[in-house]
């Protein structure tokens, strides 16, 4: 579905929305620019997701401890040392990708369920130390009230924050989806074998996928923490990495743009159907079986069919 | 709670016996979703919330039963077919269109079902905790050692060893059982036979919730029963299925025994961190042998 290169013309619509976003603010309640704050965060989460899951074709099973992984390593760093608070801010990323790195380096050696069922459970055995560490992590409490520096101290500073590192975080991601690299990775998800014929290293392409997806899940995991001021072993439980993954489903796991959908689409349920009952992962569930049901491409997928049938027929070659 | 210092035999002996009853539960559970991953090939993620509701289950009838000891054998038995009542109506109503789609999918539905199910959990029984009481002659514990073992655990302990054997039979002695096992291994074949798949399949699943819903039943004496036991139960559930290997009963025993022991003997060597040994284990296994302990129907 990607033809490699990069066309300029597809970039307006993102622009048109930046820009939007920018102005937004000051208009909107104070709530509503908290809410999108909130989805941009886990849209990065699903976007990094995404790359390994949809452009990749790896059973990345618990992205989110990478995530928990990021948000506590900047906890930590603006907790517990006197450093400058930049360097926490640019750990949290680099320690998520070494994460990633050594969980990566282990499950690689496995294909498909096998792969994502033992990074489960290496990835719950970072949740399990997180939970019970009470001494280091706060365990099950988590670390709440973290020092935010004071620039980004107002929901509409850590508005323009959050937006900037997602865009900025969702053009590398974009650049990453349409480089060589990219159409590499999308080529051994859809034919592992061939691509080992031809002399590419499958394995190596996917770690550094892994990396790169980890590393992002590490920026969505700092910028958490500016957003909510506190961590808490949640963060790296499965269920949020179940729900995540979802959310590229939902939003369309084949192009690049559904996950950011799809974490739109739960935030949004959770936050608004949640004012009115307790009860909204049921309405989650019921819609998630509508989707099933009716849009099995995706809520993107969709969309992409409507605006551009041809498009269609390339996404279906590329699945067989 | 023992410490590091002074671990007798008894404690040794009892943290054995704890955990090895621990894993008949699981076994139970784990048996009933390697079943359905085999036959399926699904990870059936909703099967959590099945165990889930068997517990539930289990309490409402013990209650509505008066809570004397036939209100528990009672609830122990009725429990399971409620649970595969639920399961017989998700599967028929909405599962059954959905086998032929990408697997993916089907995941993602066990998931919507997973969220539905814990939530009409807490509609009809709320976030309260509740329990119930086995009946006299399970309370109580045996001497042993100069320790105590409980005998609902003892009870256990006979329990899952039976519930294995019948299971054995039933996939090995009965037609029906043979023809499941069939089509976990070629499901092309058994069409090609004229046998009805869809039925299998409906057939599989039910069973596969049937073992969780028992499973469920079966624990609930031992602990408080509240929604969020499907969260902490599935993954570990998965996890032995895979150490174990996909599909194969037996290696659900052997992981179940893995996870549950280690388990035990982590709160007995460093409590604080108990729940680390049994991921430990699974990875050391996985590692080892990547495909699961046993031969894997996949």
């Amino acid at each position: 579905m990607s033809k490699g290169g990069i066309n300029l013309k597809t970039f307006w619509p993102a622009i048109a929305i930046a820009v939007i976003l920018f102005f937004l603010p000051p208009i909107i309640p104070r709530f509503y620019t908290y809410i999108l704050a909130v989805i941009f965060v886990t849209s990065l989460l699903a976007m990094s997701l995404n790359l390994c899951v949809g452009h990749g074709g790896i059973f990345q099973f618990h992205h989110a401890v990478f995530y928990g992984v990021g948000a506590y390593t900047v906890a930590l760093f603006l907790t517990k040392t006197s450093l400058p608070r930049g360097v926490g801010f640019i750990a949290g990323p680099i320690i998520a990708a070494i994460f990633g790195l050594l969980i990566g380096w282990f499950c690689i050696r496995l294909t498909k369920l096998y792969f994502g069922m033992l990074q489960i459970s290496l990835g719950s055995l970072v949740w399990a130390i997180v939970f019970r560490w009470y001494g280091f992590t706060g365990g099950d409490d988590g670390i709440h009230g973290i020092p935010i520096p004071e620039f980004i101290d107002s929901t509409n500073s850590r508005y323009y924050f959050i937006l900037i590192f997602f865009i900025i975080s969702l053009f590398v991601l974009y650049l990453i989806f349409k480089s060589p690299f990219g159409t590499t990775l999308q080529a051994i998800r859809d034919n592992p074998e061939r691509c080992e014929a031809i002399g590419i290293n499958v394995k190596r392409h996917q770690l550094v996928a892994i990396v790169i997806a980890t590393f992002f899940a590490g920026v969505a995991g700092v910028l958490f923490v500016v957003l909510e001021g506190s961590v808490f072993p949640d963060l790296l439980f499965w269920v949020l990495s179940l729900e995540v993954f979802i959310m590229c489903l939902l939003g369309g796991w084949f192009t690049f743009a559904g996950p950011v959908l799809g974490a739109a689409i739960t935030v949004s349920l959770r936050t608004f159907v949640g004012v009115y009952t307790e009860y909204w992962t049921l309405i989650l569930g019921v819609i998630l079986i509508l989707l099933i049901f009716f849009l099995p491409e995706g809520v993107m997928g969709f969309i992409l069919d409507k605006i551009n049938p041809e498009k269609k027929e390339i996404i279906e070659k590329d699945d067989e | 709670m023992e410490t590091s210092q002074g671990i007798t035999l008894a404690a040794l002996a009892i943290h054995f016996l704890v955990g090895l009853s621990r894993a008949m539960i699981l076994f139970i559970v784990c048996s009933g979703l390697s079943f359905v991953l085999g036959v399926l090939r699904v990870p059936n993620v909703a099967h959590g919330s099945l165990y889930m509701i068997g517990a539930f289950s289990a309490f409402s009838i013990f209650t509505l039963l008066g809570g004397g000891a036939v209100a528990f054998w009672a609830a122990l038995i009725l429990a399971p077919f409620v649970v595969a009542i639920v399961s017989l109506i998700a599967e028929r109503s909405l599962f059954k269109h959905l086998y032929q789609r990408e697997h993916l999918m089907l995941l993602l539905f066990t998931f919507a079902l997973m969220l539905i199910l814990g939530d009409l959990v807490k509609i009809i029984w709320g976030a309260q905790y509740r329990s119930i009481m086995a009946p006299e002659f399970l309370r109580g514990s045996f001497p042993l050692f100069g320790a105590s073992l409980p005998r609902y655990n003892v009870f256990l302990l006979i329990v899952g060893p039976l519930v294995a054997i019948g299971l054995w039979l039933f996939t090995n002695k009965t037609k029906i059982g043979k023809i499941a096992r069939a089509a976990a291994v070629d499901m092309e074949m058994v069409g090609a036979l004229g046998i009805n798949v869809s039925w299998v399949f409906a057939f599989a699943f039910v069973l596969g919730c049937f073992l969780a819903g028992m499973g469920g039943a079966l624990v609930a004496p031992t602990i408080s029963i509240t929604i969020g036991m499907d969260h902490d139960l599935i993954i570990e559930a998965f996890l032995i299925v895979v150490i174990g290997g996909l599909g194969n009963m037996w290696g659900a025993m052997v992981g179940s025994l893995i996870f549950g022991l280690t388990q035990s003997f982590g709160v007995l060597f460093l409590p604080q961190f108990a729940i680390v040994f049994p991921y430990t284990a699974v990875v050391i296994v996985l590692l080892i042998r990547p495909k699961g302990l046993l031969k894997s129907v996949w």
